[in-house]
């Protein structure tokens, strides 16, 4: 039995932007736990600074490749907190439509593109294509219908064209929209399959226990606004996003990392399981059952399942949304802006986890702060800690290297990071 | 088919050759690699193209030992300067991808701040931070192609990709968004009172924002010979301010060459 390990992974693949693990065990013992991120900063709180309102959505929706829907719509949510405009019912429905597919999209991509391998034995999909081309099929089928849509509803599946301060620059054309029902029908029986496949995978037995952050629903699954809560039974107002947050520098990342009420807490797709689980759609609570996924969970890997679980929801969701969105009359797509001096605070739900964005505006609508706390961001410090954790728990069970570096690279990819982002 | 052969595959009776390709990231979203990813109805025959040897963001275990190396983004750190010369060194071929990788993107209008030290503090007050102002690849290597766009057109990578599998010359619009916009019958952006900047922007996105009713920010860069001091005299007639033309000519770099041109005042 090996009881001395050496595990440098540098940078890590299958995951959004750049950051190292490196792990030291001897004679049974933990030397070091390390997650390293060194993905170079862009300084967007900096670029937007003196920028007229109307760059931030814009720009700051380009800090993430992944998510920009998400970055496009807490910018504009808080731009028009602070200008004192609330969108309307169709606004608001499709700005939910359309981050529901992003959800989809970004879940499909991390889950079937970037840790299936790991269950499959290949360093990557590519291979797959030959071997289990239904398998890749059918991600490549469930992941384009979410893009299609985002299309449709944003004018494009990354970095949004009609999303805009104020509601859109021009509506979905309806019949295109009715469409996208019988797809979406289609796909849950996909997403089973999915998780058919997934349920023959045997996750890490591996659990530490974690206070989770997320938006609190008030009658429904939360996405675009509302209260924050945390396991731990904290509770906050959009506007106290830096209390819940608390980020902090430290030598080991470019990323500011965070902490609430313990060393560190989670955000992500479990983090709002778990808080949440009342508020899912029933197709979603059965599958969470039969996967044994019941609030609260603290196993880090189970993160992934939580994905699995809020595919369907957000399939179903949006099933419903299309309903009610083709029953209505389609009113003016924007309302007018009048920029004025204030603060504006937004937070989302985006598919890693919370993010807030935060613009300090003059009285000519000039950004005089600009604040953006990323999901990743706030994951960092669990990330360690669990890395931590695991490399301890399997230190003294006598692991080789190949395995331990397996273990911990999924350990870290099943958090979804979003480095670069992390980094802005 | 291995790649690297030329083997039973041909096109209109040419023999496919398919090259080994890498993809690599620098300062960025990481948005343009990803479009390769997300255009999933071709995504298996843009694979069938080119052999993926080395892409970090989806594949663990890639290798050194490729033909043409995709790059993406821009660079901002000492140690990138470093891996991109190694990259040069290895790839026959380099191609940028993307804005950041061709202007710096919007990554950088940090260098608006003459003191890269005011920018720093800005986001981490005193907690030291490496970074230097922001440089395009070809600040550092020589560029074989550029491919623009914020985000790259996934449509367009792939006809390069098949232009250089089968050996024919790849040829960009010398022509402004604003011809793309008229052929597809779009309301002028400046009737619906929207700054634009299509009359100057290369084409070759089909004119993508204005098909959404959103004006173009120039993502793409100067068309050949772009009427900047017409194109500020039609936005000062439509009442928009210096300052949003200035927003838009800056906003990823793709100007900053002609920023001093056609100013009015």
């Amino acid at each position: 039995m090996k009881k001395t390990c050496n595990v440098n992974i540098k940078p890590l693949t299958r995951v959004e932007g750049h950051g190292n693990i490196r792990i030291k065990i001897k004679n049974g013992k933990l030397q070091e736990a390390k997650w390293e991120v060194v993905e170079t900063p862009r300084f967007f709180e900096a670029i937007l600074k003196g920028k007229k309102w109307d760059n931030a959505p814009w720009i700051t929706g380009r800090i993430c490749g992944i998510c920009s829907i998400g970055h496009t719509l807490a910018s504009i949510r808080a731009v028009e907190n602070a200008f004192g405009i609330v969108p309307d019912e169709q606004t608001r429905k499709l700005r939910i439509l359309l981050k529901h597919m992003e959800t989809l999209q970004s879940h499909t991509l991390h889950l079937c593109f970037l840790v299936l391998p790991d269950f499959m034995n290949t360093g990557s999909v590519f291979p797959l294509i030959k071997t289990h081309g239904d398998v890749v099929l059918r991600a490549a089928k469930i992941k384009k219908l979410a893009n299609d849509v985002c299309d449709c509803i944003g004018g494009r599946r990354m970095h949004p064209t009609r999303t805009v301060v104020g509601g859109f620059t021009m509506l979905p054309d309806k019949e295109e929209l009715s469409g996208f029902s019988d797809r979406l029908k289609d796909i849950t029986l996909d997403l089973m399959l999915v998780a058919e496949l997934v349920k023959g995978f045997s996750l890490p037995d591996f659990s530490r226990e974690t206070e989770f952050v997320s938006l609190k629903g008030v009658d429904d699954y939360p996405f675009i606004g509302g209260d924050m809560v945390s396991s731990d039974g904290v509770r906050m107002r959009e506007e106290e996003y830096k209390k819940m947050t608390n980020e902090y520098m430290t030598d080991q990342s470019t990323s500011k990392w965070c902490r609430l009420s313990r060393d560190s807490f989670a955000v992500g797709a479990l983090a709002r399981l778990n808080n949440n689980f009342e508020f899912l759609h029933p197709a979603a609570k059965e599958m969470a059952e039969g996967f044994g996924l019941i609030p609260v969970n603290h196993n880090p890997f189970m993160n992934n399942i939580a994905q699995l679980v809020e595919c369907i929801h957000v399939v179903k969701e949006s099933i419903g949304l299309i309903d009610e969105l083709l029953d209505s009359e389609f009113k003016e797509s924007r309302q007018e802006v009048k920029a004025k001096r204030g603060i504006g605070v937004a937070a989302v739900e985006v598919p890693r986890g919370i993010l807030y964005h935060s613009y300090e505006f003059d009285d000519n609508g000039k950004i005089v702060k600009c604040d953006c706390v990323i999901p990743t961001g706030q994951n960092h410090a669990n990330i360690q800690h669990d890395l931590e954790g695991i490399a301890e728990e399997y230190a003294a069970q006598g692991k080789n290297d190949r395995e331990l570096e397996l273990l911990a690279a999924m350990l870290v990819r099943a958090y979804d990071p979003c480095i670069s982002c992390s980094v802005h | 088919m291995e790649a690297g052969e030329t083997g039973t595959r041909t096109y209109l009776g040419v023999p496919l050759y398919r090259p080994r390709v890498a993809f690599f990231e620098f300062s960025s979203c990481e948005g343009c690699q990803l479009q390769i990813l997300n255009n999933e109805s071709t995504l298996l025959d843009f694979l069938s193209l080119v052999d993926v040897v080395n892409f970090r963001e989806a594949m663990t275990g890639g290798s050194d030992d490729y033909e043409i190396a995709f790059v993406e983004g821009s660079i901002t750190r000492d140690d990138e300067v470093k891996r991109l010369k190694k990259i040069r060194k290895k790839a026959k071929t380099l191609v940028a991808l993307g804005s950041c990788a061709c202007f710096g993107g919007v990554n950088q209008l940090k260098n608006r701040f003459k003191d890269i030290n005011k920018a720093k503090k800005e986001v981490y007050g005193r907690h030291p931070i490496d970074s230097e102002p922001v440089r395009t690849l070809e600040d550092i290597v020589k560029v074989d192609l550029k491919i623009y766009g914020c985000p790259v057109k996934k449509e367009e990578v792939e006809k390069i990709a098949l232009h250089i599998a089968i050996g024919k010359s790849i040829v960009f619009p010398k022509y402004p968004v604003c011809m793309e916009c008229k052929r597809n019958e779009n309301i002028c952006l400046f009737e619906l009172g929207e700054p634009c900047l299509g009359p100057v922007t290369r084409a070759g996105c089909d004119s993508w924002c204005p098909n959404s009713r959103a004006g173009c920010w120039g993502c793409r860069g100067p068309a050949d010979e772009p009427n900047m001091e017409q194109m500020k005299k039609i936005m000062e007639e439509y009442g928009f301010s210096e300052e949003t033309i200035m927003d838009r000519l800056e906003c990823f770099g793709g100007f900053s060459s002609l920023m001093g041109k056609g100013n009015t005042k």
